[in-house]
């Protein structure tokens, strides 16, 4: 069952590491612990006209919370904080949470729906970028 | 005569079921032990033929109910080697050190210093800094050695003329080293501090002769202990007992209440207020006396042995680094490792998929992750029912996660 959660796609997201990093000089930033397990997301944005121009993250969490980052940050540049929170309903969809079909690259998370446990992973790092946002 | 395992196991129904076809392999004792035949008998007695509320009504069931919560008492004592009416039943062994925290505590001063140590569990920290936060106490902390040891080495230092209470645990629940009892003792009582062990993590290895350890307080958990949830005890000297207020008020506890005043039961009813949890009591009770029943020589052994194929195992794995003392000398079945490049939480989920039922996280000790500056480990708690297969399956498990999530 678990190698089907840790499937290529959520590996190879993962490992591409996306926006890995810190920004030198972020309009914004904001940090986001999950008590649970202990995960922590730092999102550092730029910002030009309210979108985001540069996007970096650190993440000391697990594999699914460094996807989710990884995922994240290949999509947030131009968008502003609304686009992010369609984005967040793509995700919410692909872990079953809402009705509908999720768009790449959060379609790649739909095995996290029979791990309830590990949702509040895969969702972390929008919940840095929101605060980062607001 | 070797252990047999095999006819320990049998005790324990749950161990023989099948998860998506595969055996479970039961590696989490550390954080909930499973429950034998025994216990389960135990309780379904109870709840079958002798439900009531215990010490109030005079029918047969209320009768039956009162008997069998007091045989658990008389059981659990037994296990610790102290005398029944010693034996506070709580809800857990957090909410035991919640009563020693508020009751003792509030016969302490401002200024007043209780002595921890950096290992401890949450539950061995948090309700100190409450009481900080109530009673302007102090709070210290031992801290620990690089093999995952409370340094006593710093007892000198850290005790004070003001120091109350030197709290720590018996077996860490991290690197399942056991601390030096006597060690602790002999310095705190040179201190004129009192001591009090968390035994979470030994109560489950057998019975403890609490009398000879010379501490004042013992507390341990039910569910950790192949008992039922909600409960758990406190051991406390009957002195200590007798000048300490109570924590809860209600039924039970009182010895008669006026609007004017009210006066307080003799402990242990002191503590008990409320109906107690009667049929994890009393499920508690059988289990200590299952424990009781074991070969613990050989069980230790045969546990220690399950460590050391865990430590031998991982350390031929690229990447893998062991917490804790590196022998096994002076510890307990508990230990912790990380794999370089792989979080915790997925190693314990690729684990599952092996039918291998282990704990990852920060096991509820943050300020010891922080101390060895990690997100987590990935921690294999031992019990008696535990076997070579377990043991295997692990190691395959956490191979293919290097194999696979790095």
């Amino acid at each position: 069952m678990n190698d089907q959660l840790y499937q290529d796609r959520i590996v190879a997201l993962a490992k591409a590491k996306t926006g890995a990093g810190k920004l030198a000089t972020p309009t914004r930033s904001a940090r986001r612990d999950n008590p649970l397990c202990g995960d922590r997301v730092t999102m550092d944005v730029r910002l030009e006209n309210g979108r985001i121009a540069e996007i970096a993250h650190q993440v000391r969490g697990c594999l699914l919370c460094q996807a989710s980052a990884s995922a994240l940050a290949s999509v947030a540049v131009g968008r502003d904080s609304a686009d992010i929170a369609l984005l967040r309903h793509d995700a919410e969809r692909a872990l079953g949470r809402e009705p509908g079909t999720a768009a790449a690259p959060f379609d790649a998370f739909a095995p996290v729906a029979a791990h309830k446990s590990r949702q509040d992973c895969v969702l972390l790092p929008f919940e840095a970028l929101k605060d980062a946002l607001s | 005569m070797s252990f047999d395992v095999v006819s320990v196991r049998r005790q324990f129904p749950i161990l023989s079921q099948m998860i998506d076809g595969k055996p479970i392999h039961y590696l989490d004792n550390g954080a909930s032990a499973q429950t034998p035949v025994a216990v389960l008998d135990a309780v379904r007695k109870y709840e079958t033929t002798g439900r009531a509320n215990v010490l109030r009504g005079v029918h047969r069931l209320a009768e039956r109910a009162t008997e069998a919560y007091e045989n658990a008492r008389t059981e659990v004592a037994a296990f610790l080697g102290v005398k029944p009416m010693e034996i506070v039943f709580t809800g857990g062994c957090t909410a035991a050190i919640n009563l020693v925290a508020y009751s003792y505590g509030s016969l302490l001063k401002p200024g007043d210093r209780i002595l921890l140590s950096e290992l401890e569990h949450h539950s061995n920290i948090v309700p100190w800094q409450l009481l900080r936060a109530r009673a302007g106490i102090e709070i210290d902390m031992l801290p620990v050695t690089e093999d995952g040891r409370i340094d006593l080495g710093q007892l000198p230092r850290l005790l004070t003329p003001r120091t109350r209470l030197v709290s720590v645990a018996h077996v860490s629940n991290v690197t399942g080293a056991l601390v030096d009892v006597k060690m602790v003792v002999d310095a705190a009582k040179m201190a004129g501090a009192k001591v009090m062990l968390d035994g979470a993590q030994r109560a489950p290895h057998g019975p403890i002769d609490v009398p000879s350890l010379g501490v004042d307080f013992y507390v341990f958990a039910g569910h950790k202990a192949y008992g039922p949830n909600g409960i758990g005890v406190l051991w406390a000297r009957p002195e200590l007992q007798e000048a300490m207020p109570p924590f809860h008020g209600g039924g039970s506890m009182i010895g008669r209440v006026t609007f004017a005043e009210t006066t307080w039961a003799p402990p242990p009813r002191r503590f008990e207020a409320g109906t107690p949890p009667i049929g994890p009591a009393i499920g508690l009770g059988a289990a200590c006396g299952w424990m009781r029943g074991l070969d613990w020589a050989g069980a230790h052994e045969h546990e220690m042995a399950l460590v050391q194929r865990v430590m031998d195992g991982l350390q031929k794995v690229d990447g893998a680094r062991l917490f804790g003392p590196a022998g096994l000398q002076n510890r307990y079945p508990v230990v912790s490792f990380t794999l370089e490049g792989v979080h915790p939480h997925d190693v314990a989920q690729m684990l599952d998929s092996f039918g291998v039922a282990v704990r990852a996280g920060h096991h509820c000790a943050q300020p010891l992750m922080d101390h060895f500056d990690l997100d987590g480990t990935t921690r294999v708690s031992i019990a008696p029912y535990n076997d070579n297969s377990d043991i295997d399956a692990l190691l395959a498990g956490v191979r293919h996660a290097a194999k696979t999530l790095r």
